[in-house]
Order: C-alpha cells, then structure tokens, then sequence
C-alpha cells in the first residue's frame, strides 16, 4: 500500500491547534480594542451647522456653561441653547458674518438649527445632569475640557464601566461646589488630599448608585 | 503552514491599517458594532427625548411648539398656580405701573441675595461687567454702549422696571425670561441694588471693627 500522506502530516493537528490558539488570541485582542466605545465613540467631532467655537466662548470669553445650557442645574437635559441665546451677542457682534447666517435665520423662522449630538447614551441608560453638577460632578469629568475645543470632541467612553468607576470612588472626582463650571479647576481630592474628598461625599451625602434600576428603569 | 501565518500576519496588519488607532478623530457618525438587528436590545426606543428629532412630526422635532393662543399654567417652578400675582410676575401694580420695591411675597435674605449674585455673574456681567459699570468682556468684541448701573437715572429705576427689562428685554438686549425665572429675576433685582449700593459706598459706611484693616 503506498504512502497516502507524507511524513509531516503526523506533526499536522498540533501545528492547527497552535494556530487556532495563536487566532484566536488575536481576535480576542482585536475585539477588546475595537469594539468598545474607547475605539467607537473616542475622538467623534462631527461638522457642526455653525462652526461655534467652544475655546472663543467659554474659553477666551470665560463665559460660564449655563449661560447657553441654562438648564443643566435644573433638568434631567442639559439643554442647546435657543438662536435667541446666540442673538443676545450676535445681534451686535458680528452681525454680517456670514458663519451666522444660519443662526440668524433660525431666530427669525423658529426652525431649529439641526447640531449634532455628539455625546449620546442609549436610551435605556438614563442620565441626569442636574443631579450630577448639584452634587460634585463638573462637566470637565464627562465631556472634558471643552473649553479647549474649536471643535467639540467625544474624549470620555461614556461607557458602562467607565460610569461605574466613578459611582465606586467618587471621592476621587468630586469638585467643591464653586468649581463645578470651571473646567480648569482640580478635583477636591487633587487639591486637599483623598481624605477631603472622602469627607465631602460624606457631608453631602453623595451615594451613586450602583444598581441596576439607578440608571437603567 | 508558514503561508498561514504569513496570510494571518498580512491580516492584522490590514486591519490596523484601515481602523486605526483608538481616540484618532473622525466626522463620521460612530459606528454601532452591537447593530439592533444582531442584538436585538432597547438601544432605540420609540420614545420621544428633549430636543430630539422625532419622524412622526412634519417639523422633525421631538419638542412640540405650543399651539396658537395656549397659556402655560404652571409654567416655572413645579406646583407654582397660575401667575394672577402682577406684582410678582411681571413686576406692576394694580394700576399698570412698576412696583417701586420687590414685592413681599418674594422673601429677600442674604441666601436670595448670593443666589442673584450667582445668576449675575452668569447671566448679566458678559455685557454689564462684574461691577454693573457696562465694562463686560463682550465689549471688546464690538458690543455696543452698555449703561452703567451707577448713575441717577438706573439708581431711581423702580425695582419693578428692572424686572420687566430682564423679562422682555429694552433695546439691544434681548428678553431673559428663558433661562431666569421670575424669583431668579428678582434676585438679580435685589444683587443690582446691591451693587448699585456697593459703588456709592464711603469710608463713613466702614464698621469700626474694620477701619484697622484698612488703615483707616
């Protein structure tokens, strides 16, 4: 009878076996680094309908956040400003600039300007702002620092994980209550020690919730 | 078997090249690598968000305009009745003139004060300045003549006027009413006289436990 399969063939099912763990420690590598919102979401910076720039205004200017998302200490929804917002300024500033020609034309039709939302959570996850500025938790923590940006961008994952880590030690990322809107400020543990940071949450009785039906109902 | 590995190498280097690495910016909207037709979840739901856009409406818009002729009863503060309190909400009396002083229902301690001073600081000194002299920061930026609080004619302003010029704007400046409501607007009414009072303000008006400090 001759020889169906040469000699090598007997060292052939372990060679597969190495080669299926070899792939499949790469897939698993490739999965945990692409799919999540770290690769997904981080880095988003679509093209805005009016190129507003969150540097000149908050930055430069050092107008405060709430003077566009007035209701952010208030409501569930940081809010987009109206065009009106926008005219407060603009109706004197600037008037001819063609870069406003959109805003102008919202404030007089009423038509909203179609801006695009770049931080967005799904729609089981519900998310309060007016609970987390009330109580230590700065905007600079979520969307970062955008009074920095020409052009906002997602920096944070906004992730399941990453939200949990702050509702488990969020001594670590309490800010006093004067330094909320002020992106540049350190956190209360980065300026007094964890211990100050533990104390506030204490005095404030900050307790994140950590189950599901905290944010999910 | 090196052809494998060479192929799977070949490979990796194709996927880093066309996904790239994390946190590189991109305009595209993100991509979903959990579809809801593969994962069937509640990502989505019907429901309609604030200020989201919404394919049941012509308009597109999630939030509904008020129809023609609607009046908001409880607009402002939850439970707060219907506003049939002129002096309070828009700051005349029963005859249609401005209320000379905030009216008494509206409780004015230093709380109602540092909150004024919260909301001005907000609201107002972009254009009025930090001390109410009409120097914001806007007004290097082309923003036209902004009165100073500290002369005869806005220190003799009945309160009231004050709290109609945040409610409907004068001039250039554009009505307030939608990001104060009417007690934030009062508490910028009582901070402004208080800044009013802080600038014609004497050394006669410093406690004498204080003049050491100064070197009075």
């Amino acid at each position: 009878m001759s020889k169906l399969f040469p000699k090598s063939a007997n060292k052939l099912p372990l060679q597969i076996i190495v080669f299926l763990f070899v792939f499949g420690g790469i897939a698993t590598a490739g999965v945990t680094y692409y799919m999540t919102p770290k690769y997904t979401r981080v880095g988003y910076a679509p093209v805005q309908p009016v190129p507003f720039s969150h540097a000149l205004h908050a930055g430069q200017l050092g107008l405060d956040c709430r003077y566009c998302h007035s209701n952010v200490d208030k409501s569930g929804h940081a809010n987009v400003p109206t065009a009106q917002t926008c005219m407060n300024c603009h109706n004197q500033v600037k008037v001819d600039s063609p870069l406003l020609a959109a805003v102008r034309q919202s404030y007089e039709t009423g038509e909203p300007l179609p801006w695009v939302k770049i931080h967005q959570l799904p729609d089981h996850a519900y998310f309060n702002h007016a609970v987390h500025v009330n109580r230590g938790v700065s905007c600079v923590e979520c969307h970062g620092k955008i009074n920095e940006m020409e052009v906002v961008t997602h920096t944070q994952p906004l992730s399941m994980g990453w939200c949990l880590d702050c509702h488990r030690n969020p001594e670590t990322r309490v800010r006093e209550p004067g330094d909320i809107y002020n992106l540049n400020s350190p956190t209360i543990a980065e300026k007094s020690g964890i211990e100050a940071g533990i104390k506030f949450v204490h005095d404030w009785n900050i307790k994140p919730p950590q189950s599901c039906s905290g944010c999910h109902r | 078997m090196r052809n494998v590995y060479l192929v799977t190498a070949f490979l990796v280097v194709l996927t880093l090249s066309i996904l790239g690495l994390r946190g590189t910016l991109f305009v595209k909207a993100p991509m979903d690598v959990f579809p809801e037709w593969i994962f069937p979840g509640m990502k989505y739901q019907s429901k309609l968000k604030p200020q989201a856009q919404s394919k049941f409406f012509a308009d597109g818009r999630a939030d509904r305009p008020l129809p023609a002729g609607v009046v908001p009863a409880a607009y402002g503060p939850a439970g707060q009745p219907l506003r049939n309190d002129d002096a309070r909400y828009a700051g005349k009396d029963a005859d249609g003139d401005f209320v000379a002083r905030i009216p008494a229902a509206v409780k004015v301690d230093m709380q109602f004060l540092e909150h004024g001073r919260d909301r001005y600081v907000i609201y107002c000194a972009p254009c009025h300045g930090a001390l109410g002299d009409g120097q914001g920061i806007t007004k290097q930026y082309g923003m036209g003549a902004t009165p100073t609080f500290h002369d005869d004619r806005l220190r003799q302003m009945a309160d009231g006027e004050i709290f109609n010029t945040l409610t409907h704007g004068k001039g250039n400046m554009l009505s307030y009413a939608d990001k104060l409501t009417p007690d934030d607007r009062w508490a910028v009414v009582a901070y402004v006289r208080a800044l009013q009072r802080a600038q014609a303000g004497s050394v006669s008006d410093v406690p004498l436990v204080n003049k050491p400090e100064l070197g009075l």
